[in-house]
């Protein structure tokens, strides 16, 4: 067989015998309460939702719907427990009460990875291997710099703001709540969480852990409920800093509405990410990177890599082995632990997609999908990937959010770069050569505030993450990290 | 008193390298603090303002694809510029800030050792804002700061040239190109300085100087999609939260007013630059 004459995989064929983790060590309840002052606690108004597995559409909890008055009462929480104890807790305290943070999340990673995986709809293999080891990871990170702020660079003393809002997305819950909660609190802030609409159990499980490491009451407080509670903690005046992570038009509207108070700002947005492919690229290596770099997660990532750049010469040779490998990947029940792809995380989330798909072929695009069968009950979408797209397509333009990906073609390096950086955003972008000098030269001319060369989709918390333009500012990770919860 | 008929000049803006007047074609008397005249500024227009943004943004690739050590050695010209008149400047600070000549030239001199200082800064930024990253795998991993593109510079009303060189050079040092509004009332020292900067090897477009009613150009200023940051120096509480609103449309970053001036502050510095995280993998 020649390289451009691929033969057909029989892999797509093989079955593997089921192995899924059990929905039993979730230990779910059937209902939480809103964590404020250190207790869970019924919502004022008595409004609760529940909170479905997308995979089943079963209803895993109830859940409080958060009022006004619910997150005023938390961000009041939040201020007296800054003036009376977080604020004169030393350093080193605040590293102790955050390391034990981690270690109770390592204890209780299985169970938080089958809490994940079942509000979420994404594999168990990410949960358990991803999420939940990177969330404890940032804990342990941050922890560290809890009595180190003076060595950070910025300045002798560096102060923190005082009572942050939070607001986090639904991709990577307990992830995100990580990110967002260990700098702060090393940083000497106080905080008030607000998990996603759609996901919010992890972080109702993580307010447990809190509980369990002896956190004071009021340093952290988690209020669930929809875009109103959000809403609400973004205009609350005894807020001095935002930090946000979601869609650039939601964060836009945060920063308009931001922008007349004194609030401090930082946003994580949306991102296009550009996937550039060289004709020297080590291939097999490749293809996994872009099969990751756009599939990971159900695509549901920001920093994905869904535009693929291939130099014109490998062009076909690349999108053949790519349609394969798509064929390959394994759909279905998130609880398998052999499952590449789970669920969509929400109906709407489904009609998004669905609803760029359908512009992609409108358009002129040449779509292949994965044969896979879906399963009947819950929200899905086989694996994805459009030919023949380009720069104008929506599917190039536009943030899609799910498994889907478009190729794009280019001749030079500087057409690679042109076209790289032809979008409003600039989250992350993916280089693929063999090439130091070539790889060094691209990177350097991507407007993104990642770039992963010969790999994509890595993270750690060392590495500060974040974007350009209008996929945000600020970062998370890294020393560069703790600015964002600096008074600097 | 002399009998020959002093020549005015009519002060100009600086846009991508040349000085014209307004493409409206208007200019506005300039008074001195004691409410004397002092000279004819264009009265820059938005359409000024955009053609300036199309300047800077193709000069900013440029400036920052020159090496650090480059950008550096210009920088510093223009403080040698700058010294070289300093008589001039010492004159407009003086009469546009109504000081004694003592103040303005210690205002001056103040200007330009800042104007080194940031020389200096140049190739020493990625040092200390940038790092290697101990991530736990195989990988190389390292963080540099790299411009965040365009910035609009709304520059302080009241200190005309100190508060202008400050507000200025600082994300020019870091890489970024610049389209500033001088002060409203006192724009001269601030015309003088792009004067200064033809002489100093700064590519065109680095540096933009639109002169006119900060009411009239500030909004166009945010607002353009094409400026990635703003500076609001001189902006007054109201105007501020006005130009942050409409900054918000593409997701500026957004310097507000009212930080002291430090001396040894790289508050600027650090203001307009973006952290870029490079992976790459390590194996034989």
């Amino acid at each position: 067989m020649t390289e451009n004459n691929l033969p057909n995989s029989k892999l797509g064929s093989l079955q593997y015998d089921p192995a899924p983790e059990s929905a039993a060590i979730a230990k779910l309840k059937s209902s939480y309460g809103l964590f404020i002052n250190g207790k869970f606690t019924d919502p004022s108004k008595h409004e609760q939702f529940e909170t479905i597995n997308p995979a089943t559409e079963n209803q895993l909890a109830t859940i409080s719907q958060g009022s006004a008055s619910d997150v005023d009462k938390a961000v009041k929480a939040a201020r007296k427990a800054y003036d009376n104890v977080w604020s004169k807790t030393t350093g080193a305290e605040r590293a102790k009460y955050l390391y034990r943070i981690a270690r109770i999340i390592q204890e209780r990673s299985r169970e938080l990875a089958v809490v994940e995986t079942l509000d979420n709809g994404k594999p168990i293999r990410e949960s358990r291997d991803v999420d939940i080891p990177l969330a404890a990871a940032h804990f342990f990170y941050y922890a560290g710099w809890a009595d180190k702020l003076e060595h950070a660079g910025f300045g002798n003393s560096p102060k923190p703001i005082g009572v942050a809002g939070q607001i986090i997305p639904w991709n990577f819950p307990l992830m995100m709540a990580a990110w967002k909660l260990a700098p702060a609190l090393a940083a000497g802030n106080t905080c008030v969480l607000k998990p996603a609409e759609t996901t919010p159990l992890s972080a109702l499980i993580l307010a447990e852990i809190i509980q369990q490491a002896g956190l004071p009451d009021g340093v952290v407080n988690i209020v669930t409920g929809d875009g109103a509670t959000g809403s609400a903690l973004v205009d609350h005046p005894g807020v001095d800093k935002i930090a946000f992570t979601g869609s650039t038009g939601v964060g836009r509207l945060i920063q308009q509405r931001v922008a007349t108070s004194h609030k401090r700002l930082t946003l994580e947005l949306g991102g296009k990410g550009a996937n550039i492919v060289y004709e020297d690229a080590p291939i097999d290596e490749m293809i996994e990177g872009i099969i990751d770099g756009i599939f990971f997660n159900q695509g549901h990532v920001c920093c994905a890599g869904s535009r693929l750049l291939v130099q014109e010469s490998i062009a076909d040779d690349v999108l053949r082995r790519l349609v394969r490998r798509v064929e390959q990947l394994r759909v279905g029940d998130p609880m398998d632990k052999n499952t590449d792809i789970g669920a969509i995380n929400s109906l709407e989330q489904l009609k998004r997609i669905n609803e760029l798909v359908a512009y992609g072929e409108q358009e002129g695009a040449t779509r292949y999908t994965s044969s896979c069968e879906l399963p009947k009950k819950g929200f899905w979408f086989a694996p994805t990937v459009f030919a023949d797209v380009s720069q104008s397509h929506r599917i190039a333009r536009e943030e899609i959010f799910g498994p889907v990906l478009s190729v794009l073609t280019f001749r030079t390096p500087e057409e690679a770069i042109t076209k790289a950086n032809n979008t409003n955003y600039g989250l992350a972008c993916g280089v693929w050569s063999e090439k130091g000098s070539r790889t060094l030269w691209t990177a350097e001319r991507l407007r993104a505030g990642v770039v992963w060369a010969n790999t994509y989709n890595k993270f750690d918390p060392t590495s500060p993450f974040g974007g350009t333009r209008e996929s945000g500012f600020g970062r998370e990770g890294g020393k560069h990290g703790l600015e964002a919860y600096l008074n600097v | 008193m002399s009998d020959r008929l002093e020549v005015r000049k009519t002060y100009k803006l600086l846009i991508n390298g040349a000085f014209p007047r307004s493409e409206s074609g208007r200019s506005y008397e300039v008074m001195s603090a004691k409410g004397e005249f002092l000279a004819n500024a264009a009265q820059g227009s938005r359409k000024d303002v955009r053609d300036a943004v199309v300047g800077a943004r193709a000069a900013q690739s440029k400036w920052w694809s020159a090496s650090a050590y480059n950008r550096g050695q210009v920088i510093y010209r223009l403080a040698e510029m700058a010294e070289s008149r300093s008589d001039e400047l010492v004159e407009f600070v003086k009469l546009s800030e109504g000081v004694k000549s003592d103040v303005a030239k210690a205002t001056v001199a103040k200007s330009i050792d800042r104007i080194v200082w940031y020389a200096g800064w140049t190739d020493k930024i990625s040092q200390v804002l940038g790092g290697s990253n101990p991530v736990a795998g195989p990988f190389y991993n390292f963080s540099v700061p790299k411009p965040t593109g365009v910035i609009g510079v709304i520059a302080p009303q009241d200190s005309s040239l100190e508060g202008f060189v400050e507000c200025v050079i600082a994300p020019i040092a870091a890489g970024n190109s610049v389209i500033a509004l001088a002060s409203e009332k006192r724009p001269v020292p601030a015309v003088l300085l792009g004067e200064m900067t033809e002489t100093s090897d700064f590519p065109a477009g680095v540096l933009n100087i639109v002169t006119g009613l900060t009411s009239e150009l500030a909004p166009g200023l945010s607002s353009h999609e094409d400026i990635d940051g703003l500076d609001l120096e001189g902006a007054d509480e109201a105007l501020a939260d006005e130009l942050a609103f409409l900054a918000a449309g593409s997701i500026k970053r957004v310097l507000r007013p009212g930080k002291k001036i430090q001396k040894n502050s790289i508050h600027r510095l650090r203001a307009f630059v973006e952290t870029s995280t490079v992976w790459h993998t390590i194996g034989q």
